[in-house]
């Protein structure tokens, strides 16, 4: 009868279903109970290590990076008129690899325009091509930045005047401490010289460009205080 | 489904253990038998507690359609993986991945180590070979027509195979560090970063940061020799899985067989 009872009645209580010692107003079978609370278990085991895996490989995209003010020299080795290369550390503890040109030249009012602000003072262009991420060279006999990959040209100023580069190209914060030039963060600009943070080759910031390819967590703050 | 014993083909006679006949007491045998039936019994044992030999004559003696040596090319693209899995585990022994040292590590493999240069050629040249083998046997799929019903699933899961066999070859580019190697890794990565709105966030996935940095190459080095070998070994599992199960394509110019008696 019980046995009948259990298999006909689609009562959500198991009182209902003549269950044995069932409770007064209680819906969940013990059988249930304990699949549910094997295979709740079963997932907590297994996102205890696939969550903080994840995490760690996510990680470096959320990461500010750090950055410090590292010299570049005397401001008297710089002119207006050409650019001088430097190398800096761009990323530490990596030997080579993680070294960089940079090419630096004094504020210039002819080509530059009127100065905005003591990051005006000094311009230090990066090498790295703003189509794919190459290293351009600046040929002083034309004055103009040429990357060997896929022949992207800049002017003088850095603008693109030819091949697939995307934007002028990426510039560094610097600034004077006692007659010394340092050299900070960089930042990239859009065809007009309007600073945004630093994006990556291949990413134009005219128009819709700077929404489509939106800042990082990993860009540094220039207020934050530098290490070292 | 229908009765598997059917569908399966008999053990070749060379497998099957003969019985005695009763009363007969045979010749001694030479030591080529007795290994030989040794072999017979090893594998028997181990037959009648795993119980696999239906499953392997099902996987492996199947009934095929008229066919020619196009056909081989995907056993082709599966034997270039295991060269390259195989060459790959013991150029691993003498590979360090660090930014300093990776490049003095293969210069060690290549111009020092026995025999060295001969597995880095290998497997150098062999990702070349596997990248134009499964190529070819996706045209040759495409072309005769065997990505249609009911192997939809199966031209799926081989275009999977496609994308990770890039990302092998994309990932162990950068391996050797030298100037190339870097290069390429940056523009390679700068590509992957055009993408909108993601495209910034998948590159600084990619270097572990906004610039090529300290564990970039060895984040490389992970997907390329854990990562996504795991996922080819188990994508070529279902591949198969899915051949055994539906069969290969008969050629299109294969004509329907007559019936018997009509």
């Amino acid at each position: 009868m019980a046995e009948q009872n259990r298999k006909r009645t689609k009562s959500p209580y198991t009182v209902d279903r003549d269950m044995p010692g069932a409770f007064e107003g209680e819906t969940i079978t013990r059988r249930r109970l304990m699949t549910g609370t094997a295979h709740g278990m079963g997932a907590l085991a297994a996102g205890a290590f696939v969550l903080p895996a994840l995490g760690f490989a996510l990680g470096p995209v959320f990461e500010r990076q750090k950055w410090q003010w590292q010299d570049l020299g005397p401001l008297a080795d710089f002119s207006p008129d050409t650019y001088s290369p430097k190398t800096f550390e761009i990323v530490a503890g990596i030997g080579e690899a993680g070294y960089s040109t940079v090419y630096v030249r004094l504020y210039n009012k002819e080509i530059d325009g009127p100065k905005r602000d003591k990051y005006d003072d000094v311009v230090a262009v990066s090498t790295r091509c703003m189509h794919l991420g190459c290293a351009v060279r600046f040929v002083q006999a034309a004055e103009r930045f040429v990357c060997p990959c896929h022949g992207g040209v800049y002017d003088f100023k850095g603008s693109v005047i030819g091949g697939p580069p995307v934007r002028p190209l990426d510039r560094f914060y610097t600034q004077q401490v006692d007659g010394r030039v340092q050299i900070g963060p960089r930042y990239s600009v859009n065809s007009e010289f309007t600073r945004f943070s630093p994006r990556d080759p291949g990413e134009p910031l005219d128009g819709i460009g700077q929404f489509m390819y939106p800042a990082r967590f990993s860009t540094p703050k220039l207020s934050d205080p530098p290490t070292g | 489904m229908p009765d598997l014993k059917k569908l399966l083909p008999p053990i070749p006679d060379a497998l099957k253990l003969q019985p005695r006949r009763a009363g007969t007491n045979p010749e001694p045998k030479g030591p080529v038998e007795q290994a030989a039936e040794a072999g017979t019994h090893a594998g028997a044992w181990i037959d009648e507690r795993m119980q696999l030999s239906g499953a392997v004559r099902w996987a492996m003696f199947r009934k095929v359609p008229r066919h020619d040596w196009t056909y081989t090319l995907g056993f082709s693209v599966m034997f270039a993986f295991l060269s390259q899995a195989v060459t790959g585990v013991f150029l691993a022994m003498a590979y360090d991945p660090s930014t300093t040292n990776a490049y003095e590590s293969i210069r060690y493999t290549t111009n020092e180590a026995f025999l060295g240069e001969f597995v880095r050629g290998m497997h150098k040249w062999g990702s070349t070979v596997m990248v134009v083998l499964v190529f070819l046997h996706m045209a040759q799929t495409f072309f005769y027509g065997a990505y249609k019903y009911p192997r939809e699933l199966n031209w799926v899961i081989g275009v999977v195979l496609l994308i990770l066999t890039m990302t092998m070859s994309f990932t162990g580019y950068l391996l050797p560090f030298d100037q190339r190697s870097y290069w390429a890794t940056i523009v390679g990565v700068n590509i992957n970063g055009t993408g909108p709105i993601v495209g910034p966030y998948l590159s600084d996935f990619l270097r572990a940061g906004p610039e090529f940095g300290a564990t970039t190459l060895s984040r490389f080095y992970a997907i390329h020799m854990l990562l996504v070998p795991g996922a080819i070994g188990a994508m070529i599992g279902a591949h198969l899985w899915l051949v055994t199960r539906l069969g290969t394509t008969s050629p299109p110019w294969n004509k329907p067989r007559k019936k018997a008696d009509s």
